[in-house]
């Protein structure tokens, strides 16, 4: 039986915790492959090697730099799941800030934390056999990659726009019908257009989609009566770091300052 | 001389990543420490300078396994600062939110992370080859809750559709209909639950808890309420959630590796399942408390490997009461109310399923957040645990390592600690002397 590791960097648990959540599927995916090594699921971590690697969370301190290279090596193939996993999450909010001020602001003795200045992704330290994207990720697009690399196929998950999903799923565009701001147009699908579904904008945790024109959105979202920054901050949240919306919300604070 | 070491290299069926070192030296315990290896995601540094309504979302991003509890202690401390409130429909709504997610995360904990340990076995995947309709009650349970947070949320882990002040959109009746026929049935594997969990062999252990949790006039307190402590003897002493700074104090001990917390001065307090069942039991819905009763509970629980049965009752609890406000929802007229920024310092607890959740926020001129201060409940519980764990060893470190560190692993499971939540631990090398 292929055996399968889980193991977990700087994150919430909830890429995971998906994992857990796909209730009716986890005892038939249990029964074809072998759980080797899921602390939070299991206190009997089996040894490597193995088939499939899934890795939830962000490389953030120099222990996490050297267990990440172990895994790649005891790992056929290694996938990432989710925004930390593949951009740095939410923590990657310290690339653009001092990160010995940050600690300083929770910790009294912040001299005690060994922690990066940056949160980076997996793939910027070891070859990444695959992404996938989300914060947390579809669980049905989990289990997609899970039976693909399974099957030695690669997995079929969109490289479109949430907009396409709105569509699919008979949304009134939120930017159209009731004048939200949204990031839809620049993020990938995946999620199933879900905020839009519940009438609010897109905020963007699945990560840019594959050739955004931000520069476009940009204009539109001011048009929506959104500031610099409002939309510097709608950009610099779950995928901060993730060169599109880098580049993002970089040009919206150009455009300010070519105003000024 | 002797010396002898424990050490769990890392701990399992725990959300988050921790260790545990005990230093013993002629058989007693010269030092014991919960090691917390979570690297630190500095949440209440990242806050600063972000919008008001924006931290329900960013906070949920703390923890994976209970994002809801974080959106609803945001979403309060935030409202509080901005003089507004929510109440009704809409409020009922955030407690039908708030069951959904205490019925999955308990689930969750008692069939796939806790009962293990008192069947003996790994894992509860392990634990399905021999008792698969177990198990899968525990799934369709967990489902049931899951799938309440996504009939309002949109999913269940970080759900989309909170918004300070409300929600986005309700939900139709239509909607939550599949919800309450799922729901139906998860009452009755509750109750199932209950009874199976109680009989189970618990070590014959009580501690003198000192509790905390939140108390409600009429309810069984989860979304709000004030601070109550206490023994679970006398009538619980009690504080407003905007005092909380003035009673609870983290402290970062330089041996340690995390701040403990500590309650008027006193190290070691309890929040969580124990501490709500002791301080509020008398307001669990009728049917919860008929459980607790046939289970053998009486009105406090000081064991804490019968945390178990208490969080199996709590899920009687949520399914109960979510029944109920499923029965008499009307949508209501609008899906918030409006909640304009203003300066000020707000202030929000409520009942994640590990315990007590406070935030504090302060917000600038310009609405903008200028301090953020959140306190989960493992931080609270650390010092507790680490006491558990004394009491634990104490007479019995002469057993081998391993059956040790097996003791200890399910001693700290009662506890069901959240690291990932414990914002504030610490990566910290320890004297192992
Ligand atoms: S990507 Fe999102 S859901 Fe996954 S671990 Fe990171 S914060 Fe949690
Ligand atoms: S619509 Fe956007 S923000 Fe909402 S869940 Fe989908 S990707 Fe995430």
């Amino acid at each position: 039986m292929p055996r399968l590791a889980v193991w977990k960097f700087a994150s919430c648990d909830g890429c995971q915790l998906t994992f857990l959540d796909c209730e009716d599927e986890l005892l038939s995916v249990a029964a074809r492959v072998e759980i080797a090594y899921f602390l939070e699921a299991s206190s009997a971590p089996g040894p490597g090697p193995y088939d499939l690697s899934l890795v939830e969370g962000s490389i953030t301190t120099p222990e996490d730099l050297e267990r990440i290279r172990h895994v790649r090596r005891v790992s056929k193939r290694l996938v990432t799941i989710g925004a930390c996993a593949t951009a740095g999450g939410i923590q990657a909010l310290r690339d653009f800030a001092d990160v010995r001020e940050f600690a300083a602001v929770v910790y009294a003795r912040p001299d005690y934390i060994a922690t990066l200045d940056r949160s980076t992704p997996i793939a910027a330290h070891v070859p990444v056999d695959f992404e996938l994207r989300g914060c947390p990720p579809d669980k049905h697009q989990l289990l997609e990659v899970i039976s693909a690399f399974l099957a030695g196929r690669r997995p079929v998950v969109p490289a479109h726009s949430v907009c396409v999903e709105c569509k699919a799923r008979g949304n009134a565009c939120v930017m159209v019908a009731h004048g939200t701001p949204c990031l839809g147009p620049v993020t990938q699908a995946g999620c199933g257009a879900l905020c839009p579904a519940f009438n609010r904008g897109c905020y963007g945790c699945f990560g840019p989609m594959e050739s955004p024109n931000h520069a476009s959105l940009n204009h539109w979202m001011r048009e929506l009566g959104m500031s610099t920054p409002e939309l510097v901050r709608i950009y610099r949240t779950y995928h901060a770091t993730a060169e599109p919306f880098r580049r993002a919300a970089e040009e919206a604070q150009g455009f300010e300052e070519g105003a000024g | 001389m002797t010396h002898k070491t424990v050490r769990i290299g890392a701990l399992t069926r725990v959300e988050g990543e921790g260790a545990l070192v005990v230093h013993a030296r002629d058989g007693r315990i010269a030092g014991l420490e919960l090691r917390i290896y979570e690297p630190p995601r500095f949440f209440e540094a990242m806050l600063r300078g972000r919008g008001h309504t924006e931290p329900p979302d960013i906070t949920a991003r703390v923890c994976g396994i209970c994002p809801v509890a974080y959106q609803m202690s945001a979403c309060q401390a935030i409202e509080a600062a901005c003089g507004a409130e929510v109440t009704g429909p809409l409020r009922d709504l955030r407690l039908l939110l708030y069951y959904g997610e205490w019925i999955e995360s308990h689930a969750l904990h008692v069939y796939l992370l806790h009962a293990p340990d008192f069947l003996g076995y790994d894992s509860g995947v392990a634990m399905a080859a021999d008792h698969r309709d177990l198990v899968e009650r525990g799934l369709e349970l967990k489902k049931a809750g899951n799938e309440l947070v996504t009939a309002i949320g949109g999913r269940p882990i970080h759900p989309v559709n909170v918004r300070v002040g409300g929600f986005y959109r309700a939900p139709s009746r239509r909607e939550l209909a599949p919800a309450a026929e799922r729901l139906r049935r998860a009452r009755d594997h509750a109750l199932a639950t209950v009874a199976w969990v109680a009989g189970f062999d618990f070590p014959d252990v009580e501690h003198d808890y000192r509790f905390l949790a939140l108390r409600h006039p009429s309810e069984y307190a989860i979304l709000s309420g004030a601070v109550g402590t206490g023994d679970g003897r006398a009538e619980p002493a009690g504080f407003a959630v905007a005092d909380w700074s003035d009673h609870v104090i983290e402290e970062q001990v330089p041996h340690s590796t995390a701040l403990h917390a500590r309650l008027d001065g006193e190290t070691g307090y309890l929040t969580g399942p124990l501490a709500r069942y002791a301080l509020n039991s008398a307001r669990l819905s009728p049917l919860a408390r008929e459980a607790a009763a046939a289970a053998g509970l009486g009105p406090v629980c000081r064991n804490p490997y019968r945390a178990i049965v208490v969080r199996a009752v709590e899920i009687v609890h949520a399914c109960d009461e979510a029944l109920r406000l499923i029965d008499g929802y009307a949508e209501p007229e609008r899906p918030c109310v409006p909640v304009e920024p203003r300066p000020g310092v707000g202030h929000g607890a409520s009942e994640a399923p590990r315990g007590t959740l406070y935030h504090r926020y302060r917000l600038d001129d310009g609405g903008l957040v200028a301090e953020a201060d959140i306190v989960p409940p493992t931080a609270q519980n650390q010092a507790r645990i680490e006491a558990d764990l004394r009491d634990l060893l104490g007479p019995r470190l002469t057993l081998p390592e391993d059956e040790l560190a097996a003791l200890c692993e399910k001693a700290i499971r009662n506890h069901d600690p959240c690291i990932s939540c414990s914002a504030h631990f610490l990566d910290l090398r320890v004297d192992h002397g």
